[in-house]
């Protein structure tokens, strides 16, 4: 697989096929393993790091759900290359970061990803269209059960699977969830979902994950606890909280529709308009807009207009994409005259 | 009086610092305090909370061995190092630092006790730990009950499955 392949493939996290993908973009699972023995990537001397890597990207070779995956070094990758792969969610911005003997491992499905000497010699995803943390579970425990009979990972009875951070420490496992929640941003009653959550003990970030801040009325939610519940109880965890969320959101935009149907009409068909229109646009209002374009698909106000194509624009219209499809470096003022065009081919046939 | 830090200005700014019940005294000037107060600004991250953290779970006695002086005997870390990165440096580590992790990790997450998926090697490992504490309940039972037969019986499995487990443990 070639990184120039993957701009004509539908990420999996934006097909819009799962249960519930109104409001649930998509569910992922991720696992934080470390080889044992083995110093940690940030305390590792390259000497070691390159023997990490060698030795995770030897074993992912023999597992068979991983027989047509490609192994991408960083090293090699330039930073359009680099920034393509986060903004496709098949790497951290983190992972970005000193490329030195770091890799990523990406299926041909980009399903699966596996970032090599991340925070973790090990940090492998799975990612599910829709409402189906199960589903991602399933996928990646088998995985992880065929990398354990290749490698020995750092792992204590007590404390599970041993990570750099403490924070990941138990399972290594991280659910997240990424929702599109506009009805209860515009109601106001945002603020008070997120702090039920976070009294939970779950966290919210943004569509690019820590440290990003929500844009278009997109949250990720996960769990923070690792250590003392198994990975079903966090998955069971996650979708019971998932599921009142979706609720509250259903509630919301009812709540609107019957109050002010015509503002909702107004606003999704004003956005629709300039998307059609525009001739320059910045990437912050080309996500506002399209996560209006998204509401009125959800309710059926837009006839003729597939979510999924509009999910498609979601990504085809960030920087390194616009770059990659170009060819070529495109300067930021450059880069909005370029997601304009796209937006407008893409949106008035 | 001169700063404490570059010993060339004139003290102007006096800070009093509270590190472990330990009150410390610093006579800065105004840009060597500035620029203290810019690194504290820049450094405070994830690694300050837990290490933060880390400081709040120190074991309450006094314990002969300090702190600074642990050292993970595979990879060199030490819990000073710990404290200033907040991550440990290899899966050793969190036996040679177990004294400060165990109170961190129950403070993190609630709890001490991994409850999850084991790599298929520890499974085996577990389930004869396992397999042992039933058949010591069993042995309760039985004596319990006055099934001595049925006790001496389950004694003897016992012994062997912990003569085996001695043989394999190495040396």
């Amino acid at each position: 697989m070639n990184l120039n392949d993957l701009l004509n493939h539908q990420s999996e996290w934006l097909k819009d096929t799962g249960p519930n993908s109104n409001i649930v973009i998509s569910s992922r699972i991720r696992l934080a393993r470390n080889l044992e023995k083995a110093p940690f990537p940030h305390w590792a001397d390259k000497k070691q790091s390159q023997q990490s890597a060698e030795a995770i990207i030897k074993a992912a070779s023999k597992v068979d759900y991983l027989k047509t995956a490609t192994v991408f070094n960083l090293a090699e990758l330039d930073s359009i290359d680099k920034q393509f792969l986060v903004e496709r969610h098949l790497m951290s911005y983190e992972h970005t970061q000193k490329p030195d003997h770091k890799a990523v491992i990406i299926d041909d499905n980009e399903i699966l990803s596996i970032m090599v000497n991340e925070e973790d010699h090990i940090r492998m995803q799975v990612m599910q269209s829709g409402f189906n943390l199960f589903e991602a579970w399933n996928i990646i425990n088998e995985i992880d059960d065929a990398l354990a009979k290749e490698l020995s990972f750092a792992f204590s009875l007590d404390w599970g699977y041993l990570t750099a951070c403490p924070t990941n420490t138990g399972t290594g496992m991280r659910g997240s969830v990424m929702l599109h929640l506009p009805a209860l941003v515009m109601t106001r009653a945002i603020d008070r979902v997120l702090a039920a959550i976070a009294k939970l003990s779950f966290t919210t970030r943004g569509l690019y994950g820590e440290g990003t801040q929500a844009m278009g009325n997109f949250f990720q939610i996960s769990n923070q606890v690792s250590l003392g519940l198994s990975e079903d109880e966090i998955v069971s965890n996650i979708n019971s909280l998932i599921r009142q969320v979706i609720d509250q959101e259903n509630q919301a935009r009812e709540a609107m529709l019957s109050k002010n149907r015509p503002l909702l009409e107004d606003r999704v068909n004003r956005s629709l308009g300039i998307l059609k229109s525009a001739h320059i646009i910045s990437s912050q209002e080309t996500i506002e807009l399209l996560s209006m374009v998204r509401l009125g698909c959800d309710l059926g106000m837009l006839e003729g207009i597939q979510r999924s194509r509009i999910n498609e624009l979601f990504i085809l219209t960030q920087p390194a994409h616009l770059q990659k499809a170009e060819n070529k470096k495109l300067t930021s003022p450059e880069r909005d005259v370029k997601r304009a065009e796209i937006i407008r081919n893409k949106l008035n046939i | 009086m001169l700063c404490d830090i570059c010993h060339k200005n004139p003290a102007t700014v006096h800070l009093t610092e509270i590190i472990d019940n330990q009150m410390t005294e610093l006579h800065l000037c105004e840009p060597c305090a500035q620029e203290k107060s810019a690194q504290r600004e820049q450094q405070f991250g994830l690694s300050d909370l837990l290490a933060g953290m880390a400081e709040f779970s120190k074991p309450q006695q006094k314990e002969a061995e300090p702190a600074v002086a642990l050292k993970c005997p595979n990879c060199g870390m030490t819990y000073e190092n710990f404290r200033k990165i907040g991550r440990l440096g290899c899966g050793e580590c969190y036996n040679s630092l177990r004294r400060y992790l165990a109170p961190l990790l129950k403070r993190i997450h609630g709890s001490n006790q991994h409850l999850g998926k084991s790599p298929s090697r520890a499974t085996r490992i577990i389930k004869k730990k396992m397999d042992l504490q039933e058949l010591r309940n069993r042995l309760k039972t039985a004596i319990e009950t006055e099934a001595f037969e049925e006790a001496a019986k389950i004694r003897d499995k016992i012994r062997e499955l912990e003569r085996k487990a001695n043989e394999s443990r190495p040396s």
